[in-house]
C-alpha cells in the first residue's frame, strides 16, 4: 500500500517534472506538499482499508455459520441453540420496523425544530434552546433504556391496551397490549433517541441556506411558509437526507436501549405490540454466554448481516438523493 | 479501640508477610497477581473475595465477568490463569481445551426463584408443581385460573388472568439452569425445547438480565419469571413455593441450596448440575458455579498460586458468601472440592500436599 502511493507520487512527480523544471525553492515546498498529500492519502487509506478488514474479519468469523446455513440463514425464522439452528429474519425485520417507524415519528418532529430554531427563533434565544437538544444527543443509551423500562414502558402499556380495547379489529393494533415491552415501545424510545441528532444537524445545515435567497423570496412577496418550503428546505435538501440516514443508521444499530425495552421475542411479528429482539442487541446479548463455534459463528453472521443491511439504507439514500437532485436540475432545464 | 486491633492485624500481616512465613491459603512461590474471567453470577462474590485475598495474601487477583462462555473460550486459549463458568463444559469445548484436563472447582451455589405478579397473592401463597411450572413455560397453561394450578392452591383465589411468561433474553448460567431443570422435570420441554444458556423459548416476553426479568414480571400483570434468588431477595418480590423431587413445598432459600449440593452421591469430578436434587431438604432449582483450572499447569509458581487460591475460596473465603446470598459449600460438596484442588499438578507434581 505504502508502495503504492509512492509510486503514484512518483508518476506525478515525472508528470510535474515533464512540466517544467523545478527550482530548488519550489522543490522545498513540494517537499512540504509531497509529506501532507502522503499523510491525507495514508489516512483516507487507512479509514478504507479498516473498513475492508472489518469486512474480511466479519467473514471470517461468520465463515462457518455460512457455510452451514447459506442464504437460508436471511429467510429462516428459527434461532435455537439447543439444536444449532439459526437463522435470523424475525429479528433483521424487528429491526427494520422499529428503525423504520422511528424515523416516522422522528423526521417531522426534528426538522420541525430545527426550521423552529433556524429562522423563527431569536438569534440569542438559538443556543437556549438548541443547547438542551444537543446534551440529549450526547446521552449514553443505557440511560434511556433505564428510563424507557421504569418510566415509558408503564404509560406504553396502558395506551396499548387502550388501543387494543377499541381498534383491536386493526392489525397492528391486536397483539399481546398488555406486555408494555415490544415493537412500540422500541421503536418510541428510538425515536426519542435519534431526535436530537436529527435535529441538531438540521438546524447546522438549514443555517447554511444564504440569507439573501430567503430575503429574495420574502422581497418577491411570498410568506415565510413559502420561502422556507421552496427555497431554504429545496437548497438543504441533500444534507438533510445525510442527517435524516445517520439517524437511521443509529436506530438500526442501537443495542442497549431497545434491548431494555423491546421484549426480545425471536418469533416473528404481527403487530405493533408483540415483543421481538434487534440484531444488534441480539448479538451484544448472547455473544458473551455463546459456548460453541457455531454458536458465536452465528451471532457474527447476524452482524454481517446487519452491516449489509446498513450499506443498502446508506446506498438508499444517496440514491434518493441523486434522484431528487436529477430531478431538480431536469425542471430548471 | 476497634482501629488499635485492626492496625495490629495489619502490623501482624505485613511482619509474617516480611519474615517469608506463608499465611495459610496464600501462595508461597511469589505470585502477586492472577487473572481470571468468566460467569457473571458470581461475580458480587468474587470481587469481595478477592479483595479480601488481597488483604490476607498480598495478591492482586484480576477478574473479569465476561459471561461464562467467554471465560471457557479465554481458558482454552489459555490467555488467563482461570476460567469461571455456571455450566459445566461439555465434551467437544474440553478437547478444545488447550492445557488438557479441565478441573471443575466448585464455589457456591446459587437458587432461583419463580417470581409472579398477580394481584392478592403474596410471597409464599402460591404453590407450584415442576409439572405445571413445565406446562406453564410451554404455553399449555395460559391462564391463571387453570384447574391444575388450583388444585395445588386450594383457599386461594385466582383471577382470569392470562400467563405472561417472562425470561432471559440474554445468554445466561440462570437461563441454563432453570432450562436444565425443566429438561429433568418434564420430558416434552426437553424434546421440544431442551437447556442451554439461552433457548428457543415458546413465548412470550425477554428481559435483560436479572432486572430486566424482575422489572418485566413486577409490571405484567399475570406474568412469571425466574431470577437469582438474591435478586428476587433483594427487590422484594413474590415468589412461589416450589415442590422438590421429596413432594416438599419450598421457598428459595441458601439453605434449601446448600442442601441441593449436599448429597451423598456427588459425583468426585464434580461436574453435575445440581437441579432437581434428591436431598429432602434441597430447593430444586438450584446450581453450583465453578472456577475452571486446568489439573496439569507448566508454570508451578502459578500452579500453586492457583491451587492456593481455590482453597482459600472454597474453605475460609465462605464467610462472605451467606452474607451476599450465595449459599456456600457443605458437608461432602466442600470435601469434594477441595479433593479436587489438591489435584492441581505442575508439569505432573502435586502442588499441595
Amino acid at each position: 500500500m505504502a508502495r503504492d502511493s509512492e509510486a503514484t507520487l512518483d508518476a506525478m512527480d515525472r508528470t510535474l517534472a515533464g512540466v517544467k523544471p523545478v527550482s530548488a525553492r519550489r522543490q522545498l515546498v513540494n517537499l512540504g506538499d509531497r509529506v501532507f498529500y502522503i499523510i491525507a492519502k495514508s489516512l483516507a487509506l487507512l479509514v478504507i482499508v479498516l473498513a475492508l478488514l472489518l469486512v474480511a474479519d466479519l467473514f471470517r468469523g461468520a465463515s462457518e455459520a455460512i457455510r452451514q446455513f447459506g442464504l437460508k440463514f436471511l429467510v429462516g425464522t428459527t434461532w435455537d441453540p439447543v439444536t444449532r439452528q439459526f437463522s435470523t429474519l424475525p429479528t433483521v425485520i424487528g429491526t427494520l420496523v422499529k428503525g423504520f417507524i422511528a424515523l416516522l415519528l422522528a423526521v417531522p418532529v426534528s426538522i420541525g425544530s430545527a426550521i423552529f430554531i433556524t429562522f423563527y427563533t431569536p438569534r440569542w434565544l438559538r443556543p437556549v434552546i438548541s443547547y438542551p437538544i444537543e446534551l440529549l444527543a450526547g446521552i449514553p443509551s443505557i440511560i434511556f433504556g433505564m428510563w424507557g423500562l421504569f418510566a415509558m414502558v408503564p404509560v406504553v402499556r396502558v395506551i396499548q391496551i387502550w388501543l387494543k380495547a377499541h381498534f383491536g379489529w386493526f392489525f397492528l393494533f391486536d397483539g399481546p397490549a398488555v406486555y408494555g415491552v415490544g415493537v412500540l415501545s422500541g421503536s418510541i424510545i428510538l425515536f426519542i433517541m435519534i431526535t436530537p441528532i436529527i435535529t441538531a444537524i438540521s438546524k447546522e445545515i438549514l443555517l447554511t441556506v444564504p440569507r439573501e435567497q430567503i430575503e429574495g423570496m420574502l422581497a418577491l412577496g411570498s410568506t415565510k411558509w413559502e420561502a422556507i418550503w421552496k427555497v431554504a428546505l429545496p437548497y438543504a435538501r441533500i444534507g438533510l437526507f445525510g442527517a435524516v440516514a445517520l439517524g437511521l443508521g443509529r436506530a438500526i444499530g442501537e443495542t442497549m436501549a431497545v434491548t431494555m425495552v423491546g421484549g426480545n421475542s425471536f418469533d416473528l411479528i404481527h403487530s405493533l405490540f408483540d415483543p421481538v429482539h434487534s440484531m444488534a442487541s441480539q448479538i451484544a446479548s448472547e455473544f458473551s454466554e455463546a459456548t460453541y463455534s457455531l454458536y458465536v459463528s452465528s451471532l457474527i453472521y447476524v452482524g454481517l448481516v446487519l452491516f449489509g443491511i446498513t450499506i443498502l439504507i446508506s446506498l438508499l439514500a444517496q440514491f434518493l438523493i441523486w434522484k431528487t437532485s436529477k430531478g431538480k436540475l431536469a425542471l430548471l432545464d | 479501640m476497634k482501629l488499635k486491633n485492626m492496625k495490629a492485624a495489619v502490623l501482624l500481616t505485613a511482619l509474617s508477610a516480611a519474615s517469608g512465613q506463608a499465611l495459610a491459603g496464600c501462595p508461597t512461590k511469589g505470585v502477586k497477581e492472577l487473572t481470571g474471567t468468566g460467569a457473571t453470577f458470581p461475580y458480587p462474590l468474587y470481587s469481595k473475595m478477592f479483595s479480601e485475598y488481597d488483604k490476607t495474601c498480598g495478591v492482586k487477583v484480576n477478574y473479569q465477568s465476561i459471561g461464562s462462555g467467554g471465560g471457557i473460550r479465554q481458558l482454552q486459549e489459555q490467555t488467563v490463569d482461570f476460567g469461571a463458568s455456571d455450566g459445566v463444559m461439555d465434551e467437544k469445548q474440553k478437547a478444545q481445551a488447550k492445557g488438557g484436563a479441565v478441573l471443575h472447582i466448585p464455589t457456591v451455589a446459587g437458587a432461583e426463584a419463580i417470581v409472579f405478579n398477580v394481584a392478592g397473592i403474596k410471597r409464599g401463597q402460591l404453590k407450584l408443581t415442576p409439572e405445571v411450572l413445565a406446562e406453564i413455560y410451554l404455553k399449555k397453561i395460559s391462564n391463571w385460573n387453570d384447574p391444575k394450578i388450583k388444585a395445588l392452591n386450594p383457599g386461594v383465589k385466582f383471577p382470569d388472568l392470562t400467563i405472561a411468561v417472562v425470561h432471559r433474553s440474554d445468554g445466561s448460567g440462570t437461563t441454563f439452569i432453570f432450562t436444565n431443570y425443566l429438561s429433568k422435570v418434564s420430558s416434552e420441554w426437553k424434546d421440544k425445547v431442551g437447556f442451554a444458556t439461552s433457548v428457543n423459548w415458546p413465548g412470550d416476553v425477554g428481559g435483560k438480565g436479572n432486572e430486566g426479568v424482575a422489572n418485566s414480571v413486577k409490571q405484567i400483570p399475570g406474568a412469571i419469571g425466574y431470577v437469582e434468588l438474591a435478586y428476587a431477595q433483594q427487590n422484594k418480590m413474590d415468589w412461589a413455593q416450589l415442590q422438590n423431587k421429596a413432594k416438599k413445598f419450598l421457598d428459595p432459600t441458601l439453605e434449601g441450596a446448600s442442601a441441593a449440593a449436599d448429597i451423598a452421591n456427588l459425583p468426585d469430578d464434580m461436574e453435575i448440575v445440581i437441579t432437581d436434587s434428591s436431598n429432602p431438604a434441597a430447593y430444586p432449582i438450584s446450581g453450583f458455579t465453578w472456577l475452571l483450572i486446568y489439573e496439569n499447569e507448566t508454570d508451578p509458581a502459578k500452579a500453586d498460586a492457583v491451587a492456593q487460591l481455590a482453597s482459600w475460596m472454597i474453605t475460609d473465603g465462605q464467610k462472605f458468601a451467606a452474607p451476599l446470598d450465595y449459599a456456600p459449600l457443605k458437608g461432602v460438596a466442600q470435601k469434594k472440592a477441595m479433593a479436587l484442588v489438591k489435584k492441581i499438578k505442575a508439569n505432573g507434581a502435586l502442588v499441595m500436599k
